[in-house]
């Protein structure tokens, strides 16, 4: 190396004087909920697996019919795609005998967009494609801005926004929680057409107090579970069963406005084990600290240039 | 003999033989055997001495022999006159009060072991089964003695099966079903509220036939009736997987006659074959689904006359065509340590690569040698280095 020992030292000195600048105390908090934040709680114990929802989630929303199978006469997608917004999958082990249970039972798990309130997938958009409402919360999609780059579909810890791969000049598909239908004071199409309150909709703030009440019964009692909304005076008593004594959704990634009670662990319902603190946190921290002003990148530059054109200037000197 | 059908049969019944062959092959069809085994019942009913049957009622409304008045296939004359032989019956019996006892007790000693006995309405226990009682003795006595010498039991109607009506709620007369007196015998279970006759008929027919019984499921009900779940065979079933479903009665959907499972509908959890045959032989829709009322589960037990009507039902099984994407679909595994490996190679190789490079900035002849000197020339003489190369 042509450097020499004392000129790396200064240049690493400085280097890292200009890396420490920003202080910890400026690292990017998640994001706040929302003022008038929906909500929408999913409760798996409920769901009859009727698929409702999905079928009327495609009417909603226009979506083509989309079949795993050779001959598509049902629609079974697989997973959430360009064609399929929402989806309810099962959980099986072994004999599959009792619902609601992890060993030998069974359970159905709806997944569609959990509607982050700190979501991977706007921090990531390099445009303005991804939009959280200021005000309700809902992420939605704007195709005009989007370029394709399909950044959130990585982003996103759920595994929802996906790429409409058919089409050649694509979109990015996921539930935007029947925005044209909230705007219009109806429920989304899910809730609205959910036959036992397994999807309930309401504030973000109502739903964890109805999740939270629910966690507290105890299994056994009978509970008049509401449908729709929580005012809805047409409830459905039913067996309160044995939950997972936790409601996911509400811290999972920074929080996410659609909340999810069980009765088997959320892992085997696909629902990842997401940190406290949103990818979208750290990420925006690692990289807000780096690119500060500009100044780690331009001293950088400088340490390369000043490399370079010592080692060229000696043999220039030569 | 069948062809003697016609001498006997049309002028005593009005039913011709071409009908009554008919009827036969219907019954065959239900039991799900073969049409030519209608012919062995046509035989089995036109030859053998009637089978004897005793029929005892307990805590009953009568409902099931109504229904089983309604029967077309055959009528009840035809089956008491020309089928079978009913000996005792507390509603149709010609005799009354102890002459129909002492017939009764005549047939029971006459054909022991031999006989049919059928059961309708429930038991009551409850300070000794004094809440019902036929000629001075609790229908448990009368029961009891009656089934020590029947060839088969038969347990028509709710109440009889499970207990039914009288069963629900605080059950003040301790009433049960048939099978919890005679926990020993084996004993065909025909509920519903009514039964449909049919379900009864066919069982009967197979067992004046075949001297059979057809096979039961847990609850002693009969499979080729009571094997798949209403839900199953429903008509309006497209509506419950499409998710339309009526809101309240006489609202659009229910004027659409759209899926009644919101108002209470017990479908989903209640094994009966009514979408399928149906009741009272009057064409399609003629059950209570189909007239737009929820089913409220009157086959089984801890479903009908126990939950109230507009009740969710626990959906029991899902069936085809519902096929559900699995939480594990494949997704691929991950990265392997080969991958990982090669990977970490050329990564490490790049680094490498550039710390050389840094490390022979200056060194090496990146530009050619006689170039080098002209441009130092150049630089050395001034600005005009543009122009001249």
């Amino acid at each position: 190396m042509s450097i020499k020992r004392r000129d790396f030292l200064k240049a690493a000195v400085t280097g890292s004087a200009v890396a420490a600048l920003p202080a910890p105390a400026e690292a990017r908090s998640n994001l706040e909920v929302p003022p008038n934040a929906v909500g929408m709680l999913y409760d798996a114990t409920l769901c009859i697996g009727c698929k409702a929802c999905m079928a009327s989630c495609k009417e909603a929303n226009d979506m083509p019919v989309e079949s795993a199978d050779v001959s598509p006469i049902w629609d079974t997608p697989l997973d959430t795609s360009g064609k399929t917004k929402n989806i309810i999958k099962v959980y099986t082990d072994g004999t599959a005998e009792v619902k609601d249970r992890e060993t030998d039972g069974f359970s159905f798990v709806k997944r569609h967009c959990m509607h982050c309130v700190d979501p991977g997938c706007i921090s990531v958009c390099p445009v303005t494609a991804m939009r959280k409402d200021p005000d309700t919360g809902v992420v939605t999609y704007h195709e005009e801005a989007c370029i394709g780059c399909r950044y959130c579909v990585w982003a996103c810890p759920y595994n929802i926004p996906k790429w409409d791969f058919d089409d050649a000049f694509g979109k990015i598909n996921k539930c935007e929680f029947c925005n044209h239908l909230l705007a219009e004071g109806k429920l989304p199409a899910c809730v609205d057409h959910c036959p036992t309150g397994a999807s309930l909709f309401g504030t973000r703030e109502e739903m964890l107090e109805e999740a939270r009440r629910r966690l507290a019964m105890n299994p056994g009692d009978t509970y008049e579970f509401p449908r729709n909304t929580l005012d809805d005076p047409n409830r459905h008593e039913a067996v309160v069963p044995h939950y997972i004594d936790r409601v996911y959704g509400e811290t999972q990634g920074g929080g996410t406005q659609v909340l999810v009670l069980a009765g088997v662990p959320f892992g085997k319902l696909d629902l990842p084990d997401v940190p406290e603190r949103s990818f979208a946190a750290i990420s925006e921290t690692i990289q807000h600290t780096v690119y500060k002003g500009m100044i780690a990148p331009l001293a950088l530059l400088g340490g390369l240039m000043f490399i370079s054109r010592r080692n060229t200037g000696k043999e220039d000197d030569e | 003999m069948i062809s003697d059908l016609d001498l006997h049969l049309e002028p005593a019944t009005g039913i011709s033989r071409r009908g009554f062959l008919k009827f036969c092959s219907g019954v065959a069809v239900t039991l799900g055997l073969t049409p030519a085994a209608g012919a062995q019942i046509a035989h089995a009913v036109m030859n053998s001495k009637r089978p004897p049957v005793i029929w005892l009622s307990a805590q009953e409304c009568t409902g099931c022999t109504e229904s089983l008045l309604r029967a077309h296939h055959p009528t009840l004359e035809n089956l008491i006159l020309d089928m079978i032989s009913l000996d005792y019956h507390e509603t149709l019996s010609v005799a009354a009060g102890h002459q129909a006892e002492a017939a009764r007790r005549a047939s029971m000693e006459e054909n022991y072991g031999n006989y049919l006995l059928v059961v309708d309405g429930a038991i009551p226990t409850k300070d000794g089964g004094i809440y019902c009682k036929v000629a001075n003795r609790t229908i448990q006595e009368h029961l009891e003695e009656a089934a020590a010498g029947a060839a088969a039991i038969v347990a028509i109607g709710s109440c009889a099966a499970w207990g039914g009506i009288p069963s629900s709620g605080i059950n003040p007369t301790g009433a049960v079903g048939v099978s919890e007196i005679l926990p020993d015998k084996t004993i065909v279970n025909i509920p519903g509220c009514p039964p449909n006759p049919y379900n009864f008929l066919s069982t009967v027919l197979q067992f004046v036939t075949f001297g059979t019984l057809p096979a039961l499921d847990d609850q002693g009900r009969p499979k080729f009736a009571y094997g798949r779940l209403i839900h199953e065979n429903c008509e309006r079933r497209p509506h419950f997987d499409a998710g339309r479903f009526a809101m309240q009665f006489g609202d659009e959907g229910h004027r659409q006659g759209w899926c009644l499972y919101k108002l209470g509908c017990k479908g989903p959890e209640t094994y009966a074959n009514c979408p399928a045959i149906l009741f009272g032989d009057v064409g399609s829709g003629s059950w209570p689904v189909g007239t737009g009322h929820p089913c409220f589960g009157c086959t089984e037990k801890g479903v009908g006359f126990t939950k109230p009507i507009h009740a969710l039902a626990d959906v029991e099984s899902v069936t085809p065509p519902l096929t559900f994407a699995s939480v594990d679909q494949p997704k691929g595994n991950g990265m392997t340590p080969g991958a990982a490996g090669v990977v970490g190679v050329a990564g490490g190789a790049a680094v490498g690569a550039a710390a050389v490079m840094m490390s022979r900035l200056g060194k090496v002849e990146l530009i050619p040698e006689k170039k080098k000197k002209k441009k130092r020339k150049n630089k050395n003489k001034g600005k005009s280095t543009a122009a001249e190369e």
